[in-house]
């Protein structure tokens, strides 16, 4: 059945005149289609069973205006990253979209992920969705004028806002009765952005009937700082000091997937030392971000205790990493080909002292929580997602094996050598707050696994790939022969030279699946980044999770999400 | 303003030494007490969750009483960029805090938009709000923190408590934007405030 497996070829026998062109670039199969007929082409990927492309895993767009490729005919290009979660293939679809005639049909029907990510096609390309429940800006702010990541769009180009957005429009006329002179007994309640329950960047408004939510409308955008613009700006080493601050819990894994994701564009192989140590701050980071979510969780439960034993964790890894890399939370530790440093010395000795201290920190946390009468009666069967739910939502990561979906890119798409790693996918059947908070604590044992494997079996040997078009040649060469001079000018200068082409390559973050899409046109800058972030999916599923819970549950339930607002609004 | 307005009008040897007292107690009170309201908005807030929690623990100095209501705060904390669509909320959380009132800009983002000189991010916050101490470093250590607290602490030791501390605030940043507004209150609102 396998090797029957053509997409581009079903697709052509279907859809002949709608297919534009097809190559296979970065390992994933690319077709580029017209755009009218989008949602017949997804659901037919969908519904077919030897293609089964069930799941949207990211959406976005791209300007084509300063490439001169032959395939891309118009300006604009919608690209659907599809994976099937029972063959485990990935594919894009690219919807070319020309300028004159820039709307094309929305998919929200096919997939309810789909909704935020076409509003933030709109709002930073101007691509039209025609069918979307709600087409408005989404990060950048109600006033803004212009696209921000049209390529014609200024990067210094800031636009003052004199006042929030009422959100009326969502919420506003929900449950009034025109009878009745527009009278409603529904209570509108504004949360946010600055609440300490939505931690600081999330905005809510709600409706009320007495303590039931009935409707409740986030707005995110809070902290929207450009990150794509900016990646655009720069060479493609100056885009990881960027990738830290985006989900600033793990920075570590931001880094690891932006340089895993250049690297395979490039296709260098990075040394075997290399990977082991990125795969140990990688599993530390996760630890890190598991446990500030649980301790910001329980926090919101009124549960303090456990956010000091929690921090303590966090603080002696921060210290670890900082001896490792000189920051705390912003690492910049990997580069593209390998990493900043070597291990410090001293460094493994720290991190088996903290493997034996985890358990005893994680576990005094665990007894006051997991017979606890408040925790449990606060949690248990609380904002519940079906299976179903949280994969038209896009949903990855702990949230989503928390749903019971055994889905850990580790394991399905292996990356720097995890097969090589003897560890489980926890996954918890319920989908409800109680199982999204325990999960993490299972997930953090077997990191724990994960790391002891790697620090027992770490070779030594070179940290940086020999590949010149990445690595600064050494001083004596630099000094002492032509080429080593020309090559390490040419890199300073020019920065890495990235191959033309596109690609997707995603890792298993914190939150779950974090990719960047690229775009190189060969000049030594990125031309389009995109990053994949896993609370936006997430975080959309929020309005139809959160309606008809209590007002009191509707925090806890946005907490266990982990919504990381920089990696959110980027 | 009970005693601010009552040495205000008083003149003489005696009413001054007094008020030299009066304003180093008072002070003193101040300085030592600061109730911080952490605006918190993005990697700069995860790092003062470290600055309060109990490793470094900003109870040494006096501060650790971090309220969420800006009427309850005298210390606004802004750590964390600043965006455009967020500057009317930091303006309006200013705006609510009452008098005595302090700002540190913690991190480089709130103090001048750090790296991220772009079409979204407010390039330092004095363009909105004034600023009393500047706080460099992305995000910076929760030592600096403490640097940045003891700066502050010592600005207040040399205020005057008689006189209106309007007057004693920072200036905001010169090329600031004058075609900006304060922000107004939504109408539809302040109709859902009235109950209308």
């Amino acid at each position: 059945m396998v090797a029957t497996f053509d997409v581009k070829e079903r697709l052509r026998q279907r859809f002949a005149a709608d297919v534009l062109h097809a190559d296979r670039a970065g390992g994933m199969e690319s077709i580029t289609v017209k755009k009218d007929r989008i949602v017949e082409i997804l659901g037919f990927l969908r519904s077919e069973p030897d293609l089964a492309f069930d799941f949207l895993s990211d959406l976005g767009g791209a300007d084509g205006m300063r490439l001169d490729w032959p395939q891309w005919r118009d300006r604009f290009q919608v690209v659907y990253h599809l994976r099937s979660m029972k063959h485990g293939r990935r594919l894009r679809i690219k919807a070319s979209v020309p300028e004159s005639d820039c709307r094309m049909p929305s998919v929200t029907g096919l997939w309810k992920s789909a909704n935020w990510m076409e509003r933030e096609v709109f709002d930073l390309f101007g691509v039209h969705f025609d069918g979307h429940p709600n087409l408005k800006r989404i990060l950048c702010h109600h006033k803004f004028v212009g696209h921000a990541l049209r390529k014609d769009y200024d990067i210094h180009q800031g636009q003052w806002l004199d006042e929030t957005e009422s959100m009326m429009d969502e919420i506003g006329e929900y449950g009034e009765n025109p009878d009745d002179g527009g009278f409603s007994e529904l209570v509108p309640v504004n949360i946010g952005p600055a609440h300490p329950a939505t931690h600081g960047t999330l905005r809510l408004f709600a409706k009320l009937d007495g303590e039931t939510v009935v409707r409740v409308s986030p707005e995110i955008g809070y902290l929207h700082r450009g990150f794509e613009k900016h990646s655009e700006s720069g060479s493609w080493t100056m885009v990881i000091p960027y990738t830290d601050r985006l989900n600033y819990c793990s920075a570590m894994l931001n880094n690891v997937a932006w340089c895993h994701g250049v690297e395979k564009m490039l296709g260098i192989e990075v040394p075997e030392r290399t990977q082991y140590i990125r795969v140990i701050v990688s599993e530390l980071s996760r630890i890190i971000d598991h446990a500030v979510c649980v301790a910001a969780m329980l926090v919101d439960l009124g549960a303090l205790t456990n956010f000091w034993y929690l921090f303590n964790l966090r603080e002696r890894i921060y210290s670890i990493l900082e001896e490792l890399c000189g920051a705390r939370l912003t690492s910049t530790y990997v580069r593209i080909g390998g990493l900043a440093y070597d291990l410090n010395e001293g460094f493994i000795d720290q991190v088996r002292a903290i493997l034996r201290d985890i358990p005893k920190n994680v576990g005094d946390v665990i007894a006051l929580i997991k017979k606890n009468r408040i925790f449990l009666d606060r949690t248990v069967g609380v904002g519940a997602v079906s299976k179903e739910l949280a994969l038209s939502y896009s949903w990855t990561g702990p949230c989503l094996r928390a749903s019971g979906v055994a889905f850990d890119l580790r394991k399905s798409d292996p990356y720097l050598g995890y097969e090589n790693f003897d560890f489980e996918i926890p996954t918890y059947e319920d989908g409800d707050v109680y199982s999204r908070a325990m999960i993490r604590f299972d997930e953090i044992v077997q990191s724990m696994r994960i790391i002891e494997q790697a620090l027992d079996r770490l070779p030594s040997g070179p940290i940086f790939s020999e590949d010149k078009r990445v690595h600064l040649p050494d001083k004596d060469k630099v000094y002492g022969s032509i080429e080593g001079l020309m090559n390490h000018f040419v890199l300073v200068y020019d920065g890495i030279k990235v191959p033309k082409g596109e690609g997707y390559h995603p890792i298993e973050a914190a939150n779950g699946e974090l990719g960047f899409y690229t775009i190189s046109d060969g000049s030594g800058r990125p031309y389009r980044v995109r990053c994949r972030p896993p609370c936006f999916t997430i975080y959309s599923g929020y309005s139809e999770i959160a309606a008809g819970s209590m007002i009191a549950d509707a925090v806890p339930i946005l907490s266990s999400f982990n919504i990381i607002a920089g990696e959110l609004d980027r | 303003m009970g005693i601010e307005s009552f040495f205000a009008n008083k003149q003489g040897f005696v009413a001054t030494k007094l008020d030299n007292l009066i304003n180093n107690v008072v002070n003193w009170g101040r300085q030592s007490s600061l109730w911080p309201y952490p605006f918190a908005t993005a990697c700069c807030g995860i790092e003062f969750m470290g600055v309060v929690s109990n490793t470094h623990d900003v109870a040494r100095f006096g501060a650790e009483l971090v309220r969420f209501s800006p009427r309850q705060a005298d210390l606004l904390l802004v750590a964390g960029t600043i965006t455009y669509k967020m500057a009317p909320v930091l303006k309006r959380i200013y705006d609510q805090m009452l008098d005595p009132k302090w700002v540190i800009a913690f991190g480089v983002c709130a103090a001048s938009g750090g790296f991220y000189n772009n079409y979204s991010v407010v390039q330092g916050i004095d363009r909105i709000i004034p600023v009393d101490v500047y706080l460099p470093g992305c995000p910076p250590r929760p030592e600096a923190f403490f640097d940045a607290l003891i700066a502050l602490q010592e600005k207040i030791k040399g205020e005057k408590i008689t006189r209106h501390d309007r007057e004693q605030r920072p200036q905001l940043r010169p090329e600031s934007d004058t075609s900006w507004k304060v922000p107004v209150v939504d109408p539809a609102q302040r109709a859902i405030r009235r109950g209308e």
